[in-house]
């Protein structure tokens, strides 16, 4: 008995050895198949940033010329400055950098600035209207073409036919690098001006006041209710067939592809009650629709996870249904309820879909004031950009989907430090 | 009470938002339409809002066909002023604007625009007649006198002296103004050469003429022209349909088919020996001049020399400029807000 049993054990550590094997093996193959499954995602985020940051780099500098404009009281009467002939005042400004060039070579030649250039000196002479008679210094950002070349995009060896800028307008470009007028500093216009048709002026303060807009109509609206219907749906309603149906139609409702809710805002908001096109008050309805069944959900689940203790307690104190939700409850329960929003705005702030069918997708060289005014909003910006013919906005484009990454993982980085400050655990 | 006042201000700020929505009367002009008139627009609405301070106009690129929809959908102050159009409207769009109360509309005639096919610098040069773009496009053409589903996938099929490479040809969708043209300038004039197809009925011919091929080599693109040069860097048998502009921003990667033998550059455009050039136009309703401010000075601006004239801004983004006499009977139609008859079709 004994004998066998030694027996036995022996054949069974053989067996068992072989069987252990097998079970680490298996758990070292599957922690690979998961190092490999993040090493692919990790991958493609990388390629996907690493495209954005190599193609928007050049998005994040522009070329500025220094040139001094002589204000001459020819062109600009004192008495009513901004009235005066500022394109002329332009053309003086190169002349003096290229004195010996015909009229057609001038005309050419102010082509280096921005075609905006004379609204920059006109507007700087206003706010400093003592300069009339003398002269400004001006740092004006170059046009499109010139600071394409300058970042290398358009390139000298490729043949004068093909090129955008002719041998001699490369000429006056390094005329003016020699001369030390031209530099390349930060590029503040990017998040500071609003849109333009020029790549050069082209920013995104608009679309980021509109998107602003848009989430704060977004978030007066899907806060306040979709913390209603969660407080009455977790605390107050019976369990039924009919609650029941509206759990399950909430949940639906948060897979709804997005343009559906566009086509709603569409035909409801703009066509039936007459609301304004492009405005960021029907952005933020229909995005409002689109993260309300979010915050429902999240609400509830941070409803259920206050303990029962505590509103026993409430309840054994002698409060009544209101002053435990409104007293304990809903504030333990916060915390959560405001991470989830957050990320529930996040996720609104990149929806591009419903925007483009409420005309969004607009062109507006100036932010907008308030809600009702036209807008665009951070991606639809980008989307724009996208499709505009110039070199420069395949950059900006870019960039301005780098900015909104940045606004995306700020957004993201506060629900984090939310949680993680202020959520309780029991 | 503090969630008192917490509810009450909410209530009070969606009570704000709804009033304002009510009260609600526009000092920006609203501008709709074409893709390919949206740059010269975008244009003249940033010119004006720097040069006058008035509030920048709001342009918004929906097509023509769906500009024409959102400008005919009545009179009022949410309703758009203009619409952009790369052709011109049509009779069934116009009686749509007359049911819903926009009778009285001014025709504006900006300039011309030209169709260009390109491919990338690196392919071959290629010359092609419009005969020839239409047996490659069509979704049936004429073989022996025979009307039968296009056989051709390679080029040299077609003609002997063209390249042995396949027909890859992004285009336009039919919801683009451009598509309507290109069929128009060049679907037509190319199926008119095959006797065959000429000789059919009525209503079969147009069908023949203007369908375009489904199997594969024409690929519709989608509004997104910059999406189609792209492609274009990519594959160097692929030729791509758009507007000039986008030929001329890029044309250090890009360079054209010449059609009929003809190359589009501004100045073959400009004088019409290039065959696929159209008309651009914008419509403007007359009963909003007046009402919303600016849209007089807008429209001023829109035709005044420095804009659509012989130097002028729109012709630095590629727009090809009316002839001098032209241009004066535009301004006086805008100044006098000359109606326009009903199209013919």
């Amino acid at each position: 008995m004994a004998l066998a049993d030694t027996n036995s054990v022996i054949t069974d550590r053989a067996a068992s050895a072989g069987l252990r094997r097998r079970r680490y093996a298996a758990d070292l193959r599957l922690r690979i198949y998961g190092i490999a499954a993040i090493t692919v995602a990790i991958g493609m985020l990388a390629v996907l940033l690493g495209t954005l940051i190599v193609g928007g780099a050049q998005a994040f500098v522009q070329t500025h010329i220094r040139v001094t404009f002589p204000v001459s009281a020819e062109w600009v009467k004192a008495d009513d400055p901004a009235a005066g002939n500022w394109r002329n005042v332009v053309r003086d400004g190169l002349a003096q950098v290229f004195p010996d060039l015909s009229a057609a070579e001038q005309r050419e030649v102010v082509k280096v600035l921005t075609n905006n250039a004379q609204f920059f000196v006109r507007d700087a002479v206003l706010a400093n209207p003592s300069v009339i008679g003398s002269t400004i210094t001006l740092d004006i950002p170059a046009a499109d073409p010139y600071d394409q070349l300058n970042k290398g995009v358009i390139t000298r060896d490729t043949a004068e036919e093909n090129r955008r800028l002719n041998d001699q307008e490369i000429q006056w470009f390094d005329t003016l690098v020699e001369r030390g007028l031209v530099s390349k500093p930060f590029n503040w216009g990017l998040i500071f001006n609003s849109n333009s048709r020029f790549p050069e002026l082209a920013g995104l303060k608009g679309a980021i006041v509109g998107s602003f807009y848009a989430l704060l109509v977004c978030f007066l609206v899907s806060f306040p209710i979709g913390i209603g219907a969660a407080v009455y749906l977790e605390e107050f309603a019976p369990k039924n067939r009919w609650t029941a149906l509206i759990e399950v139609n909430i949940n639906n409702l948060a897979a709804v592809p997005s343009i559906i809710f566009g086509l709603l805002g569409l035909a409801l908001l703009i066509q039936t009650f007459g609301l304004p096109r492009s405005a960021p008050i029907v952005g933020g309805l229909v995005l409002a629709l689109m993260t309300l069944p979010t915050i429902i959900i999240v609400t509830r689940n941070a409803l259920k996870s206050v303990p029962p203790s505590i509103r026993e307690a409430a309840f054994g104190m002698g409060a009544s249904k209101h002053q435990m939700i409104m007293h304990h409850v809903l504030p333990l329960a916060l915390p959560g309820i405001l991470t989830g929003t957050i990320i529930g705005l996040a996720h609104a702030l990149g929806e591009t879909a419903p925007l483009l069918l409420i005309g969004m997708n607009a062109f507006i060289t100036s932010e907008p004031g308030g809600v009702m005014d036209a807008a665009t909003a951070l991606p639809t910006q980008i989307y724009i950009w996208a499709d505009s013919p110039e070199r420069g906005f395949v950059a900006r484009t870019s960039a301005g989907i780098l900015v909104l990454l940045a606004f995306l993982i700020i957004m993201n980085g506060v629900a984090i430090f939310l949680r993680q400050r202020l959520e309780r655990r029991w | 009470m503090k969630h008192a006042l917490i509810v009450g201000a909410v209530a009070v700020a969606l009570a704000g938002l709804t009033s304002a929505a009510m009260a609600q009367s526009r000092d920006q002009i609203r501008i709709v339409g074409s893709s390919t008139v949206f740059p010269y627009t975008q244009a003249v609405a940033e010119q004006f809002a720097a040069a006058t301070g008035n509030p920048a106009p709001v342009v918004e690129s929906t097509g023509t066909g769906g500009g024409m929809q959102v400008f005919c959908e009545g009179v009022g102050q949410d309703k758009a002023d203009i619409t952009g159009a790369s052709r011109a409207m049509k009779k069934s769009e116009f009686e749509a604007c007359v049911a819903n109360g926009v009778d009285n509309v001014t025709e504006v005639l900006i300039g011309y625009d030209g169709l260009s096919l390109a491919h990338t610098q690196s392919a071959p040069d290629m010359s092609l007649t419009k005969a020839q773009i239409f047996q490659a496009l069509a979704s049936e053409v004429e073989v022996d006198g025979q009307i039968v589903a296009n056989p051709y996938k390679n080029w040299n099929e077609i003609d002997p002296s063209l390249p042995n490479q396949p027909i890859t040809v992004f285009g336009p969708p039919p919801t683009s103004g451009t598509r309507d043209a290109f069929v128009e300038l060049v679907m037509l004039v190319g199926c008119a050469t095959f006797p065959a197809i000429e000789a059919l009925e009525e209503g079969r011919k147009e069908e023949v003429c203007e369908r375009m091929r489904q199997d594969g080599p024409f690929v519709e693109a989608g509004e997104n022209d910059n999406l189609i040069v792209q492609r274009l860097n990519a594959d160097p048998n692929a030729i791509g349909i758009f507007g000039y502009s986008f030929l001329f921003e890029n044309s250090d990667t890009l360079k054209d088919v010449a059609v009929d033998g003809v190359e589009a550059n501004q100045e073959t455009i400009a004088d019409g020996s290039y065959p696929v050039s159209r008309p651009l136009y914008i419509y403007v309703k007359n009963a909003h001049r007046g009402v919303i401010p600016g849209l007089n000075e807008f429209l001023t601006e829109y035709v005044s020399e420095a804009s659509f004239g012989a130097d002028g801004y729109l012709s630095e983004r590629g727009l090809i400029v009316l002839p001098d006499d032209q241009r004066t009977t535009v301004r006086d139609a805008v100044a006098n807000s000359t109606p326009m008859a009903a199209p013919a079709k």
